[in-house]
């Protein structure tokens, strides 16, 4: 059993589409963050039936713990489709938690160019930031231990659901 | 006995040779490439990974292009990069391979990148980083003696993985002077470690190694017999200092019988491609027409050269 109620993260992305609706302006795109965060921005861009490609970022090489982790997961390339100069971005990510993350993506997105504006959208937002960082939208707030991890997975049918695992 | 290259966790601290590397961890190194790629394109063609790190280029034989391609790689991670000319100061005065990296790791380098006239020289180094228990500095072999040459090496694997997809079904001839080529060695090392299902040495018995049948590859004297029906040809140089001793009468005997020229390159197959580590002599091992040619991959080589040094690094640094 897990330690919380999961909701349905189908429906969530309905609701954070729904959030996200009132402050598209045309030249808005969506930029997912590998590979939970690339998920939920191509579910967002059919809901909100965007014309632009979304960008994919993979924020490897920017983190902050490559020094005690080095450069071992299979990294993805980056995927910026479009000018990045005075745009204005949404950067999409499956869960927000230290903020770390988000704090590499931005500094990525910066070196392709300087955008309008950047703001945040995620499914969970589980606290505990270790950065000044917050959601500008995001459907679920959520308290877990630092024991447990949160995750997003897409089962055979492409569906979006999630679970919770224990740190080994 | 331990391959010298992995920790002891099985990861890859210094890169010395491409014999002996695991299938996978070549592997990890392409993929990791492929990210790599996509950042010479930005507007800012960096990234910040090796930040406050040094990384010291230390030839011992000239080279202007692996230096400089891997000096771009190392600026590109965000590393500070110091070239040392070493041939010309600190050996010139006498001083042991051992007491110059001695002093360079005084000087807090991160990583070495080698180029030595001696085979062996990268990994000497490498034993004497561990015997000091600086486990912390890695080493890059970039070309010593007729050893190795890996990253060449397997800047050639991601070319051809490009192009090819799959080594599964592939035939690589390797043309020329493959007695004195690192580069050859490493290519065959990498293509049988990748799975590729033939690999053909081509070049007068005077250029090829004695015995070379034994690292799983089939020797042909012949031009047109070595590159029929093959996937990917892969051409090396021919060293000028070559050309009139006593393995070869004549550069221009030389072309006609092992230049690559748009009718000998028919008998590949339609789609072969063809590379060339450089730098090229035209008119001696490849025709200029075949060298601009559609199915040349010769200047891709050179860009995937950079985002398969920024791999490298990037990955020895992290461990």
């Amino acid at each position: 059993m897990p330690p919380i109620d999961l909701p349905d993260a189908e429906e969530q992305c309905a609701a954070l589409a729904a959030l996200i609706r009132p402050c598209l302006r045309p030249d808005t795109v969506l930029v997912g963050i590998h590979s939970g965060g690339v998920w939920v921005a191509r579910r967002l861009r059919d809901l909100l039936d965007l014309a632009n490609e979304i960008g994919l970022i993979d924020v490897s090489f920017y983190r902050d713990d490559y020094g005690e982790r080095g450069l071992h997961a299979r990294v993805k390339p980056s995927s910026i489709p479009f000018d990045v100069e005075g745009r204005p971005l949404i950067l999409v990510d499956d869960v927000l938690y230290t903020g770390r993350t988000t704090r590499a993506a931005i500094n990525e997105l910066f070196d392709y160019g300087r955008p309008a504006s950047i703001q945040l959208a995620v499914l969970a937002d589980r606290g505990r930031r270790q950065l000044p960082i917050c959601a500008d939208f995001c459907p679920w707030r959520v308290e877990l231990d630092p024991l447990h991890e949160l995750i997003l997975s897409a089962d055979d049918d492409g569906r979006l659901q999630w679970s919770v695992a224990e740190h080994a | 006995m331990r391959n010298p290259q992995l920790n002891a966790n099985g990861e890859l601290t210094h890169l010395l040779s491409t014999d002996g590397l695991p299938r996978a961890v070549i592997n990890h190194i392409l993929d990791t490439a492929s990210s790599f790629l996509e950042v010479s394109d930005r507007e800012v063609k960096k990234v910040p990974l090796l930040r406050g790190k040094s990384v010291f280029n230390v030839f011992f034989e000239n080279s202007t292009r692996t230096r400089t391609t891997f000096e771009i790689a190392a600026k590109r991670l965000s590393a500070d990069v110091i070239n040392l000319d070493v041939t010309r100061s600190s050996t010139a005065k006498g001083e042991t391979l051992l007491d110059t990296v001695d002093n360079l790791v005084a000087m807090h380098a991160d990583m070495f990148v080698v180029r030595h006239a001696a085979s062996g020289a990268p990994h000497l180094i490498a034993d004497h980083l561990r015997r000091l228990g600086r486990n912390d500095v890695h080493v890059v072999n970039a070309g010593d003696g007729r050893h190795a040459h890996p990253t060449q090496g397997l800047l050639d694997m991601y070319t051809i993985r490009h192009y090819k997809k799959d080594f599964a079904n592939l035939a690589v001839a390797i043309v020329g002077d493959i007695l004195h080529s690192r580069v050859a060695r490493s290519d065959i090392h990498a293509l049988i470690a990748l799975g590729a299902a033939e690999v053909r040495a081509v070049g007068p018995q005077t250029l090829l190694p004695a015995a070379i049948e034994k690292m799983g590859v089939r020797v042909c004297h012949d031009l047109g017999e070595g590159i029929r029906d093959c996937d990917v040809v892969i051409m090396l140089r021919l060293q000028n200092e070559r050309m009139n001793g006593a393995l070869l009468p004549s550069a221009r005997e030389y072309f006609r019988c092992y230049g690559l020229t748009p009718m000998a390159l028919a008998l590949a197959k339609p789609d072969a491609i063809v590379m060339h580590p450089g730098p090229m002599n035209r008119g001696v091992e490849i025709d200029s027409d075949v060298a601009d040619g559609p199915q040349a991959v010769i200047l891709p080589q050179v860009t995937f050269g950079i985002a398969v040094r920024m791999a490298v690094m990037g990955i020895l640094a992290g461990n």
